[in-house]
């Protein structure tokens, strides 16, 4: 047992790629068969990780999830900084500022105000219920952003893990509602066109939650939603450890 | 060419991130500033540059579409190495911060949407 275990260490990447496989495997089963397609696999894989390392945190006391069992160490550098935003950087290809123009500056003002609004947002309920320093109040701000935007603007500026999770655990939260919520609020709030696809994606900007949302809704609307919802995270990892990070110290 | 497409993807990364730390010592702050934003602007601009020259590649495409389809497993390992044990003594928040911006965001849209211009 011990040999495996070391092999495992020793292999570390490579065996969280199976894992992480496995996860999202039947996660998308799930995603099938009890919700229907309802809440996209990926959100489910999402929150399976969470769940995992909740257990693991339980079992071990450690801090890092499930990478402080011994076998799977490799968790820390596929779920570390470097894969994370590399993959990210990787989704801006494609995205192409021609169609950005088209939208006109009512996608930009779109873009702006969904990210200060959720930061915002996310700021103003940390703080009410008792967070008081500026790294952490911007953390969870960013990550009522996107659960992408949230560990960034974390690792950035060197918040708590903890704090890092509850930053994710609320992007989570945002993508999961949006994915459900797309469909049933269209109607009330104008949805059916891609002018309005391009607002929507740029004020909810969690892409995974959009696109879904809008899959739902209506496929047309999909690649309109998902260009904005693109711009999203990076407009969020600019702005969130820069000007509101700043903006948030002047106010403390 | 594959591997031309992960360099173009590095060297964005690289140039970006370095920017980014570079603006947060001359902000006089220990983070990184914006670094993941000024790489994806790189390789959004870099890649139109190559595009109009002629220059990029299908496989060089495929090279940084696969990166990018990593990206879902990549935060899915990410979460599972945070410390949710403790952030789950703070349940609410996270809920909480989950919830109310995006009604908060809903609220304008009715808005934006009367500013928009019509086809």
């Amino acid at each position: 047992m011990e040999y495996i275990i070391t092999f495992l260490d020793k292999n570390g990447l490579v065996f969280a790629f199976l894992i992480t496989g496995l996860i999202m495997y039947f996660s998308e089963r799930i995603s099938k068969t009890l919700t229907r397609g309802k809440i996209p696999g990926s959100a489910i894989s999402i929150f399976m990780g969470l769940v995992l390392a909740y257990f693991a945190g339980l079992e071990t006391l450690g801090k890092k999830g499930i990478a402080d069992i011994p076998g799977f160490s490799g968790f820390e550098i596929m779920g570390g900084p470097m894969f994370r935003d590399f993959a990210i950087v990787s989704t801006a290809m494609g995205a192409s500022f021609a169609i950005i123009k088209k939208t006109g500056p009512i996608g930009v003002l779109s873009l702006f105000l969904g990210v200060i609004i959720s930061f915002a947002a996310g700021v103003i309920i940390a703080y009410v219920m008792g967070i008081t320093d500026a790294e952490s109040l911007t953390t969870i701000g960013a990550g009522a952003c996107t659960f992408v935007v949230g560990p960034v603007t974390g690792t950035a500026l060197g918040a708590s893990s903890d704090i890092i999770a509850i930053s994710i655990a609320a992007g989570v939260v945002k993508s999961i509602l949006v994915t459900i919520g797309t469909p049933l609020i269209a109607p009330y709030i104008g949805l059916k066109t891609p002018q309005s696809a391009m607002i929507f994606g740029g004020l909810m900007g969690t892409t995974s939650g959009v696109a879904a949302g809008l899959a739902a809704t209506d496929p047309k609307l999909v690649p309109y939603g998902a260009m904005t919802a693109t711009f999203y995270t990076g407009l969020g990892c600019l702005m969130c450890p820069s000007v509101l990070y700043f903006l948030m110290r002047a106010i403390l | 060419m594959l591997l031309r497409g992960v360099a173009l993807l590095a060297a964005c990364f690289v140039s970006g991130q370095i920017l980014g730390e570079t603006l947060g010592r001359l902000l006089g702050i220990q983070a990184n500033v914006g670094g993941v934003g000024f790489a994806m602007l790189f390789l959004i601009l870099s890649q139109n540059e190559l595009e109009k020259r002629g220059l990029f590649h299908l496989e060089m495409g495929e090279g940084v579409h696969f990166w990018s389809k990593m990206y879902i497993p990549i935060i899915v390992a990410m979460s599972s190495v945070q410390n949710v044990r403790v952030a789950f003594s703070n349940g609410l928040l996270a809920l909480l911060a989950g919830i109310i911006p995006v009604i908060a965001c809903l609220a304008l849209m009715p808005l934006l949407s009367k500013l928009a211009p019509k086809d």
